[in-house]
């Protein structure tokens, strides 16, 4: 569905995307993680034919995104981070000028507008003016009309940015259950971390410009971080024992242990130190967060919001 | 499949959709020249009875030039809510989004063309009907040409709204008084005619007037679809590149 060579976007001195590589088989659900300013949007810009690239070539559903862009817009479709209901428009009218846009009859436009209110729960509000809905009537407004043509493939940018949490995760049910029903290919943008977990099989991370890291988010936390275990005990005697039992160091009344599919092994790991004689009065299983992996990679949190730990220690 | 003619109008009757659901701000903006026709026309010196005559091509194109320079407005807000970006994404052809916006600038200023001239009937205006409407023909690709510059001037000051403001008035007034809408340019000085001279509105000014006049077949009439049709092939030329690269 898609495939970038050394995909590149420079905007004066700054390198916004620097040789992406890319390889996305149709029905896939992919998620490029990344900061602010990683060049996720860039990326999705290029692909959806916004913007040319400033070097390397894309191919999307297809077609050249420079040389044939037409073919490549009629099969795309696309919901950008702003809102793509005009203001002053009234919903249900958006989504039909939406569909002759693509080349469907006024009947055809009508007939699916009116399926998209009715599965995206906006019969109440589609005949109303756009500037008087609700950010999360407004985003499933743009869902509809990023689904009016039924794309075989479907770009996110950001879709859940600035909604509260029972709204993002409606629309993350709305975009699962598009995927069961019609098996479009989608790639989104996000640096939400538990959508990126829950939602996508295939996690894309992405951080000035480059892709770091390409996997399933069960295989990126294995790979990157792993599962931890934390126990504590009553006498550092009892620690310092079960420390070298276990082949690892002590802090304290603590003994911290990397160790793969830890809820599984956990058990058998305090059955031993009972035996051993230095049982642990408690234990903690840790299994590492999408922040892990990207801390990890770049030595950075994306829960400080993107903010570059070196700025600001400068 | 789609045509540039169905993309226009994809285009064109989605921008005229709000307008009509609320018509009220044409009825009051159709008023506004009728009140400029009727405190300017006594000022025009009138020996030979002529002034409605000479005066109401101009104004028509006065309101058109006034309403397609506008087209870039609209746009600046959907730039900044996203819907521009939306419509970019879609297989529209990029002249259909200049057009369709520039037309439905001009739309309700022909009703309000033809609003003004008759209006004026009752007072001694007198016009000829093919005339006119080849006159607006030409008009509108001015028009579309003009708004298509709009649209660009938008587009590129999408993240500084002041400066479109700034660029249109600043632009529209010396276009406008350099094409003698307002006042007649032959008795100005020379380097004032030479400025008009090279001032395409001057020329679709003058095509407007004689073929208000009945004189269809007149280097006048030639003059102006020239003029029209290098604005406009410009303006679609610069909109679309701009568009391409607008990021």
């Amino acid at each position: 569905m898609i495939e970038t060579r050394g995909l590149t976007k420079h905007f004066k001195d700054v390198h916004a995307v620097d040789g992406i590589d890319l390889t996305v088989r149709a029905g896939e659900l992919v998620a490029l993680l990344g900061p602010n300013g990683a060049g996720k949007s860039t990326t999705l810009r290029m692909l959806t034919t916004l913007i040319p690239p400033t070097a390397g070539t894309a191919t999307v559903a297809g077609f050249d995104v420079v040389r044939r862009q037409r073919e490549v817009r009629l099969r795309i479709g696309y919901i950008g981070q702003g809102n793509g209901a005009g203001h002053s428009q009234r919903g249900r009218d958006e989504l039909i000028s939406q569909g002759r846009a693509y080349g469907m009859s006024t009947r055809d436009s009508r007939q699916r507008a009116a399926e998209l209110i009715e599965s995206l729960g906006l019969a109440e509000v589609a005949d109303r003016r756009v500037s008087t809905l609700s950010g999360g009537q407004r985003r499933r407004l743009d869902i509809a009309m990023g689904l009016i043509h039924s794309p075989g493939l479907l770009f996110l940018d950001e879709p859940s940015t600035g909604l509260d949490p029972q709204n993002r995760a409606n629309l993350q049910e709305h975009i699962l259950a598009l995927r069961a029903r019609h098996e479009t290919t989608i790639v989104l943008t996000t640096h939400y971390l538990d959508e990126a977990d829950s939602m996508a099989e295939r996690v894309i991370v992405i951080d000035h410009g480059r892709i770091i890291a390409d996997d399933t988010p069960q295989r990126l936390k294995d790979t990157h971080v792993g599962d931890r275990i934390v126990l504590g005990f009553l006498h550092e005697s009892d620690a310092a024992g079960a420390a070298a039992v276990l082949r690892t160091e002590r802090k304290g009344t603590q003994v911290r242990l990397g160790l793969p599919n830890a809820p599984r092994r956990a058990p058998g790991i305090l059955d031993d130190l009972r035996t051993a004689g230095y049982p642990a009065a408690e234990i903690e299983v840790i299994r590492p967060t999408l922040d892990d992996v990207f801390l990890q990679l770049t030595g950075r949190s994306l829960r400080e919001g993107g903010v570059d730990k070196e700025l600001v220690e400068v | 499949m789609t045509t540039l003619i169905a993309d226009t109008s994809t285009v064109f009757s989605r921008e005229l959709r709000p307008l009509l659901r609320d018509p009220f701000t044409i009825i009051f903006s159709m008023v506004q020249p009728l009140v400029f026709l009727a405190l300017f026309t006594p000022l025009l010196p009138d020996d030979d009875g002529n002034a409605l005559q000479w005066f109401v091509p101009g104004i028509i194109v006065m309101s058109c030039l006034f309403a397609c320079s506008m087209t870039g407005s609209n746009l600046l807000f959907e730039i900044q809510t996203g819907s521009h970006e939306r419509m970019l994404v879609t297989p529209l052809r990029r002249p259909a989004l200049l057009i369709g916006r520039a037309l439905k600038e001009i739309v309700p200023m022909f009703a309000q063309a033809a609003l003004i001239v008759v209006v004026c009937l009752p007072f001694g205006f007198r016009f000829n009907l093919p005339g006119a409407v080849i006159g607006l023909v030409i008009l509108a690709a001015f028009c579309i040409g003009l708004g298509a510059l709009s649209y660009t001037l938008a587009l590129a000051s999408k993240n500084q709204e002041w400066l479109f403001w700034t660029v249109q008035q600043t632009l529209l007034f010396p276009l406008l008084l350099l094409a003698g809408v307002l006042l007649p340019i032959e008795n100005g000085p020379g380097w004032l005619r030479a400025l008009a001279a090279g001032n395409p509105l001057s020329y679709v000014v003058e095509a407007e007037r004689s073929l208000f006049n009945g004189d269809i077949w007149t280097s006048s009439t030639l003059g102006g679809i020239i003029a029209a049709a290098a604005v406009a092939a410009i303006g679609l030329l610069v909109g679309v590149r701009a568009m391409r690269r607008s990021d």
